[in-house]
């Protein structure tokens, strides 16, 4: 071998060790589980926003996946598996339905971290965040017991869940405050995505004199369907504003970004812990569209004045005197609830009728 | 509890309304059925028929353009089928559910755009002083237009099929393509012509939902109206009329369980929700119970293959 070739394979050698060392690192992979498609505009068109923003925030270092419409239950645990082994570092799976299987899952995977939404189970590597959509709850609640003529708010509630019935509870409680003759019909219609039976929920409850219509389901039909029969409603997990320009008063909209870049964030860091978040208006997760016009000068400022209340810490929706459905006490004059009897409410208050399926 | 908050003249007229898109659904697959093809797809060409409805209702305007955009592309889908399954002799369940996978995926990406939509409001037909009866003018006199034409196809494919001669040649290809075969007629024309009809019901349907009962577009609308479709042809035993029956059957028990719980009747809705599968099982078993007749029910050569050489 002659000292030029020596020198040739040698100084090959040190460009390709440089390369090496100089290459981009491989981008951290963060996968995104959704239970509906993303095109709902509703909630999983929330987190998809959330995802995006991860995209935009970190541009190159993050590479994003989604999986949508993934059924709740035993699929959900294949679909997990099959994001960890494709090398998701972060995977955020967003429904309550995704609990057991992010738990099982993440037990098989202790390298891969997963934040779970709306869930109470935690481990090492699975934290849980929500947001307190109750908050925007007493806000609307409040509007829609301004805004019923017929004194019949209608409530399309999707499964017999804490989530949903703190929210059916807030959204009694401060109706009825402003409205003492309010009544509210509950509908479960069993499933948090299907435009055509939120639609027939919609539709029966108008048959049977509701003129507010609230919705803790996906969809934006039963907006669709208040437009049309010239009802109010209002947007659930996103505006949902063009479906309804003047059904919809107001909305609670979910905003899941600042978390998704938070958090992908602690990852690449390196500082991800296993924590539980559950922030509301005061952080932003939880949004309150805009006022529609139709809703009287003084009640939109009532209205603001609760979520301002809230959100500075001086208001908690759930503040006693409060009875539970059967009469007994439930909270004293002044006591406010604390966050681990709400994360796990299975009881309506006193004046709501009829009861919650199990 | 009060009863009296259900409207039952509101109450019908929306079951009749709400149960449109599996009755014409169910309606098309019936007919294929007869001429002896398994059709699994109906869900994907009901959606792809919804979703091309809807994109040509919100650009052209027109709900007539819109509503033959339903049922043509229900029919191309369809046609899809009987190209695979007819010619080249593809297994039917398998190349059915294909086609269901198929159109929800296909429905996805052409609707993609779409989502956020409202389509422009569907006309009813102006029937004057019929409308304002007292009860029969809010029973009979106020649908739109689909809903009459629902049951004038239910009329109408009862006729052709028990009193012509074509229902007759295509009922005969599905109790024996064999011997349909043997006496010179066209077991594979007749075939795709009855799947493309099929389709195009079934594309009908899904429009129906998209454009006037949801109206909106949002991917997976049909939520399983296709395959209730299917379980209400093996329901109505194969006959037209019953369709009908089991569409108010199927539509109803939904509604009924809405409006129970509005009224807060203490009934857990899943019993509700389930009960017209419990309803088309058992009715299943009492057809079948006398297991001659249920024999001359279905159609002898339901989802077998065709050759024309063996």
């Amino acid at each position: 071998m002659t000292r030029k070739l020596f020198h040739r394979v040698v100084a090959l050698l040190a460009t390709l060790l440089l390369s090496f060392g100089f290459a981009k690192a491989d981008p951290a992979k963060v996968g995104f589980v959704y239970v509906g498609p993303v095109g709902d505009f509703g909630w999983t068109y929330e987190h998809d926003q959330g995802r995006i923003a991860v995209e935009e925030a970190f541009g190159d270092k993050v590479e994003t996946s989604y999986v949508e419409s993934v059924p709740e239950g035993a699929d959900a645990e294949r679909v997990l598996t099959q994001m960890a082994l494709a090398g998701n570092e972060l995977i955020f799976t967003t429904s309550f339905g995704y609990m057991d299987p992010t738990i099982n899952v993440a037990a098989k995977f202790p390298d891969v971290k997963f934040e779970h939404a709306t869930g109470y189970k935690r481990a090492d590597n699975v934290a849980t965040y929500s947001a307190r959509f109750y908050e925007g709850r007493a806000v609307i609640g409040h509007i829609a017991g301004k805004m019923t003529k017929t004194n019949q708010i209608g409530y399309i509630a999707s499964f017999p869940i804490p989530e949903v019935v703190r929210g059916i509870n807030s959204a009694y409680i401060h109706a009825k405050k402003v409205n003492p003759d309010v009544e509210f019909k509950i509908v479960w219609v069993f499933t948090w995505f299907d435009p055509a039976k939120e639609a027939d929920a919609a539709q029966t409850l108008i048959e049977q004199g509701v003129d507010v219509i609230m919705q803790h389901t996906d969809s934006t039909a039963p907006m669709s369907i208040a437009e049309e029969k010239g009802i109010f409603a209002f947007g659930q997990a996103s505006d949902m504003m063009e479906f309804g320009p003047t059904a919809r008063l107001s909305s609670i909209i979910d905003n899941w970004a600042p978390y998704y870049v938070e958090r992908t964030q602690a990852l690449l860091d390196g500082t991800w812990e296993s924590v539980d978040t559950w922030d509301g208006i005061s952080t932003g997760m939880v949004e309150i569209g805009e006022f529609s016009e139709r809703i009287p000068e003084d009640v939109r400022a009532e209205a603001q004045a609760i979520s301002d209340s809230i959100a500075d810490g001086s208001y908690h929706p759930f503040t006693g005197p409060i009875n539970k459905q059967d009469g007994s006490a439930w909270l004293g004059d002044g006591e406010t609830a604390d966050d681990g009897t709400l994360l796990g409410m299975n009881f309506y208050i006193e004046g709501l009728t009829g009861s919650i399926p199990n | 509890m009060d009863f009296a908050a259900i409207n039952p003249l509101l109450f019908i007229s929306t079951m009749v309304a709400a149960s449109i898109p599996v009755l014409l659904a169910a309606l098309g697959e019936l007919v294929v059925e007869k001429s002896g093809v398994l059709n699994l797809g109906v869900e994907g060409m009901m959606i792809i028929g919804a979703v091309c409805g809807f994109i040509t209702i919100v650009h052209t305007g027109s709900p007539l353009l819109g509503v033959l955009a339903s049922i043509i592309a229900g029919g191309v889908l369809a046609l899809l089928f009987g190209v695979l399954t007819q010619i080249l002799h593809s297994n039917q369940v398998a190349t059915g559910l294909a086609l269901t996978l198929f159109g929800l995926g296909l429905s996805a990406l052409l609707g993609q755009n779409y989502a956020g939509i409202k389509p422009p409001n569907f006309p009813k037909p102006a029937l004057g002083f019929l409308s304002d009866l007292p009860i029969f003018g809010q029973l009979f006199f106020k649908y739109d237009y689909l809903v009459y034409v629902a049951f004038l196809l239910v009329i109408g494919v009862s006729y052709v099929l028990s009193r012509t001669r074509s229902g007759l040649i295509l009922r005969s290809i599905g109790e024996n393509h064999d011997a349909a075969h043997a006496l010179g007629y066209h077991v594979i024309r007749v075939r795709l012509a009855a799947i493309v009809f099929g389709g195009g019901c079934a594309g009908l349907g899904g429009g129906y939902l998209a454009m006037i009962r949801v109206p909106q577009w949002t991917e997976g609308l049909t939520a399983g109206a296709g395959w209730i479709a299917l379980a209400l042809v093996v329901f109505a035993s194969w006959k037209p009329y019953r369709v009908i029956l089991g569409a108010f059957l199927f539509g109803g028990v939904t509604l009924l369980q809405l409006n129970l719980q509005a009224v807060g009747v203490k009934l857990n809705p899943a019993y509700l929700s389930m009960a017209p599968y419990i309803i088309t099982i058992i009715a299943l078993v009492v057809i079948s119970g006398t297991s001659s007749r249920f024999a001359t029910l279905a159609p002898g050569s339901l989802g077998k293959l065709f050759h024309k050489t063996m």
